[in-house]
């Protein structure tokens, strides 16, 4: 029943939210964000040990079934997903934004989409909450972005809309191939894929990857990112960066690992390769970039081109240290988000070139931006680290032949991680003060929110066994 | 069977209703009274027939199955919504209203035949009747030139497709001696007399004209962006849907066994229809001629049903009928409010009417097959029947890409609604019965995208 709520409750508070107007919009928000994240708890504290299932016939005469599942994977996802959506709606308690019913309603729906995308057991529920998630933030972007987001947001729509029209050609493909009557659920659709023969699957796997490597992204199919994450309005972005990326990582691991495991093996190598060359490309933009949004816009495809570089590498730590990262770049980029939409908000600009000495004048935001910045480099300590050091751990175990190679190139990427996270720190926090439009610490909702990220950096940094042994199980069915 | 005798009688009392009622609206409501009464008439078919075993009709030339009576039904309920949606813009048409609506009886004639023809010449009468009350219909604006072009170029198209189509069938009947289209599907296909392989592709190019595959759709686009809106939403959909009834009818139970003989020159046929459809949508300016152009995009999906012969083909052609049907009415309905027909026409119209603005954001979602819509249940039923059908992978792949190709256009309007400043000038304020059919549309679609067992529910 909680894997339903989770779906419904951000649903039916998202239609509500229409009707609503002022302040009203946000409240209900806030309420419906904070019963999300109480269930998706609720949900993780047993997960680890069983799965919870629920399911009721759909459309019978297609063999498809409202199934969800609540293991491990998708427990940690949806308590991230509840834990970004929450800060989100923290932070922005002191903003104002035009129309906030339908601006909420549709973060809202949005939230709906994105559990469902995790929580699905059934291909075709899957694929209809993997639609579902993407239109309400189609809107957002539109109707809230940037000066060029009308075509921004288009671009990024018809991108990975055409991506999901291949996925659905190959599960429709792969549920005519199930024995008997053709059949959705998760275990028949993997049964009949993983049976196909091995050039089959090579080009079912060209059709469905192409869904997750676009919403990932993964190099060469990044280039709908950089404009979106830009054009987007703050809480967008996050919503873009943090989960929707994860759609792909997710889809990646329970839709393609189990199902072609013939096709993952052929393609396995090549997406390494895309992957660390996304990782490289990536990073050496993100040097030159001067806005920071755009920055960060890069430094998320090289992370999540590291963490698509270890899935195709498979070993069991690696897989391991996806789901670890997977929760971990949500909550450090959602924090990255954060600050970056107050400095833009102090200064008027994304522009580093223009900012400057923020620990001076704003001590508190420049001490959270540093920290969240370590996060995201990796280092001890914060939860970055445990993430990238069982991805490193895998690719190195990897049965690839060029394994070593692989992590040596891919390893590059985290220095120059390094290198454009603290030059933006360098020029943002520290230097010459610049002037401010608006010369003021954090907020108190903005401390509340900033306080759980940097929380949750140092706790699971310290002791990430948490994260570790809810996800202990999903690694196990998936390497085997 | 009742229903094709209640067709004729309704056209003709509607025709002569014209003549005493003096009043347009009068004439408006008992068109959809008498709309109404013929969905009753096809129920009482409906249950009144026994579901498992077809019923013969005139030696059989007519042969009532299960799949005619309820595509009769459904395309008789879309029509109801049509003369609910519509009927007040046909009013403003001309000045013969009871006449334009006797029409529509008659074409729905022509529907229930085409639904449940057993034998060529009743597919050739069907296709009449179903014809030539659109040429007038398409010519009903006289003053205006555009709709004389229209019903000029119509006509001469159609009456060309009309001798092929005869063609076709004496072909076929030289080849194997009958008109009955069960007894072609003794036709083998090791043993093909090249008579009846002509009489085929004829049959499937007259039917072709019919359904506006490309390259025989060049009448459609002028065709409907000149005739009058109102007949264009109806053309574009109960028409558009029984000739492919039609032509589904035919393949599937004559030509069916010989599919192989076949199946690429169509797979071709829809590949191109799908191309041309969708790639010159793109560059309309107006939302008319956009729809004109989608419209032959969607017949490229609805070929897919053709193109498999199995059992989801049959679900499928009724599913994409009913859910594109319904949408593209709804869209019609408020191009017809609006005063500018191009994009530039729908600027700002969700600032001023919210709810119009939003139920054609749904129609447009269910156009272009975005999930929980009826248009998205309706492209998975064809596509998976053309994915059972093996080989045909690399059509569904292109389908899919055009229908990537088709956001472009569906969601140029999307922006121009939500996403752009404007003033969307509209003839006459929205009343609120206008809204609440609009809406009861919208849940329509809304429910054939989360439920289309229902659509299916009596075959």
């Amino acid at each position: 029943m909680i894997l339903v709520l989770l779906i419904l409750i951000p649903l039916l508070t998202g239609i509500l939210s229409f009707s609503i107007n002022g302040n009203g919009a946000k409240n209900l928000a806030l309420l419906s964000t904070l019963a999300t994240l109480v269930l998706s708890v609720c949900l993780s504290c047993t997960a680890g040990t069983e799965s919870s299932y629920f399911n009721v016939p759909w459309i019978p005469n297609l063999g498809t079934s409202f199934s969800l599942i609540g293991d491990g994977m998708s427990s940690m996802l949806c308590l991230m997903t509840g834990i970004v959506m929450l800060v989100v709606m923290i932070v922005n308690r002191n903003k104002e934004v035009e129309k906030p019913g339908s601006f909420y309603g549709l973060m809202l729906l949005a939230q709906a989409g994105l559990m469902g995308v995790f929580l699905a057991y059934d291909a075709l529920v899957f694929y209809v909450f993997w639609e579902l998630a993407l239109i309400p933030v189609y809107f957002l972007c539109s109707q809230w972005g940037g000066e060029k987001r009308i075509p921004a947001t288009f671009k990024f729509f018809v991108y990975t809309f055409v991506g999901s029209l291949m996925m659905l050609a190959g599960l429709i493909y792969l549920s005519t191939q199930t024995p008997g009557i053709n059949s959705y659920s998760w275990p028949s659709i993997a049964h009949a894929g993983a049976s196909l023969a091995p050039a089959q699957q090579v080009w079912l796997f060209c059709l469905i990857f192409v869904a997750f490597a676009i919403k990932m992204p993964i190099f060469p199919f990044h280039t709908w990112q950089p404009d979106t994450y830009e054009q987007s309005p703050t809480p967008v972005t996050i919503i873009l960066s943090a989960l929707m990326v994860k759609m792909g990582m997710f889809g990646v691991l329970r839709w393609l690992f189990p199902v072609l495991p013939a096709g993952v093996a052929y393609w396995g190598n090549t997406v390494v390769v895309l992957s660390i060359i996304g990782i490289i490309y990536a990073s050496l933009i993100a040097i030159v970039q001067t806005d920071i949004k755009r920055l960060l816009a890069y430094s998320s495809i090289a992370h999540m081109g590291l963490m698509c570089a270890a899935a195709f590498s498979p070993s069991n730590t690696g897989i391991h240290g996806i789901m670890v990262q997977m929760f971990n770049h949500g909550i450090n980029i959602t924090g990255m988000w954060v600050i970056v939409s107050m400095i833009e908000n102090r200064w008027g600009t994304r522009d580093m070139t223009k900012m400057g000495g923020m620990a001076t004048s704003a001590p508190q935001m420049a001490i959270a931006l540093l920290i969240i910045s370590f996060a995201s480099i990796g280092l001890p300590l914060t939860n970055g680290f445990v993430g990238e050091f069982m991805l490193f751990t895998g690719l190195f175990q990897s049965a690839s032949i060029y394994h070593i190679g692989f992590m040596v190139v891919a390893a590059l990427g985290v220095i120059l991680g390094a290198v454009y996270t603290l030059n933006m720190v360098q020029k943002v926090a520290y230097g010459n003060t610049r002037e401010q439009v608006i010369n003021k610490d954090l907020a108190v909702n903005e401390y509340i929110g900033l306080a759980i990220i940097i929380a949750i950096i140092i706790f699971l940094g310290v002791y990430p066994k948490p994260l570790l042994d809810l996800t202990a199980g999903v690694v196990n069915t998936l390497v085997h | 069977m009742k229903a094709i005798i209640a067709a004729t009688i309704l056209g003709i009392v509607m025709m002569f209703a014209g003549l005493q009622m003096k009043n347009k609206s009068s004439v408006v409501t008992l068109a959809i009274v008498l709309a109404f009464l013929l969905l009753g008439v096809n129920i009482w078919d409906l249950v009144t027939t026994p579901a498992t075993a077809p019923v013969g009709y005139f030696n059989n030339m007519l042969r009532i199955d299960r799949y005619a009576l309820w595509f009769s039904t459904l395309m008789t309920g879309v029509t109801v919504l049509y003369t609910l949606l519509v009927g007040k813009e046909i009013q403003k048409v001309g000045l013969h209203v009871a006449e334009y609506f006797a029409l529509i009886f008659f074409i729905l004639c022509g529907v229930y035949i085409l639904s449940c023809y057993n034998n060529m010449l009743m597919l050739f009468l069907g296709i009449e009747i179903l014809s030539i009350p659109q040429y007038i219909l398409a010519g009903s604006d006289k003053k205006n030139l555009k709709s004389s072009e229209a019903s000029l170029k119509y006509f001469l198209m159609g009456a060309f497709s009309t001798g092929i189509l005869l063609m076709g069938i004496t072909l076929l009947y030289g080849a194997t001696g009958s008109f009955n289209i069960v007894a072609y599907s003794f036709l083998q296909s090791d043993a093909l007399n090249p008579l009846a392989l002509g009489g085929i592709i004829f049959v499937m190019i007259a039917l072709g004209f019919k359904v506006s595959a490309a390259p025989m759709h060049m009448w459609t686009p002028d065709v409907y962006d000149g005739s009058p809106t109102p007949f264009t939403a109806f053309m574009a959909t109960v028409v558009k849907a029984s000739a492919f009834f039609a032509f589904i009818r035919l393949f599937q139970i004559s030509f069916g066994s010989i599919s192989s003989q076949w199946t690429i020159v169509l797979s071709v046929i829809t590949a191109a229809t799908l191309l041309i459809g969708n790639l010159t949508a793109v560059f309309q300016q107006s939302v008319k001629r956009m729809l004109s152009y989608s419209s032959i995009a969607q017949a490229g999906f609805m070929l897919f049903a053709v193109l498999a012969v199995n059992a989801v083909a049959w679900q499928g052609i009724i599913i994409y009928a009913v859910a594109y049907s319904i949408a593209t009415i709804g869209i019609f309905t408020v191009l017809m409010k609006l005063k500018d027909y191009t994009y530039d026409g729908f600027n700002g119209l969700a600032k001023k009417e919210p709810l119009l603005a939003f139920v054609t954001t749904i129609f447009l979602f269910s156009l272009a097959g975005i999930p929980l819509t009826g248009g998205f249940m309706a492209k998975y039923y064809v596509i998976q029947a053309v994915m059972l059908q093996g080989q045909l992978l690399w059509l569904v792949i292109f389908g899919l890409l055009m229908a990537a190709i088709s956001v472009y256009y569906y969601f140029r309007v999307i922006i121009a609604m939500y996403f752009k400043e404007g003033n969307a000038d509209l003839h006459a304020p929205v009343t609120q019965g206008e809204k609440v059919l609009l809406v009861i549309t919208c849940g329509l679609v809304i429910l054939i995208g989360i439920f289309p067992q229902l659509i299916l529910i009596n075959i």
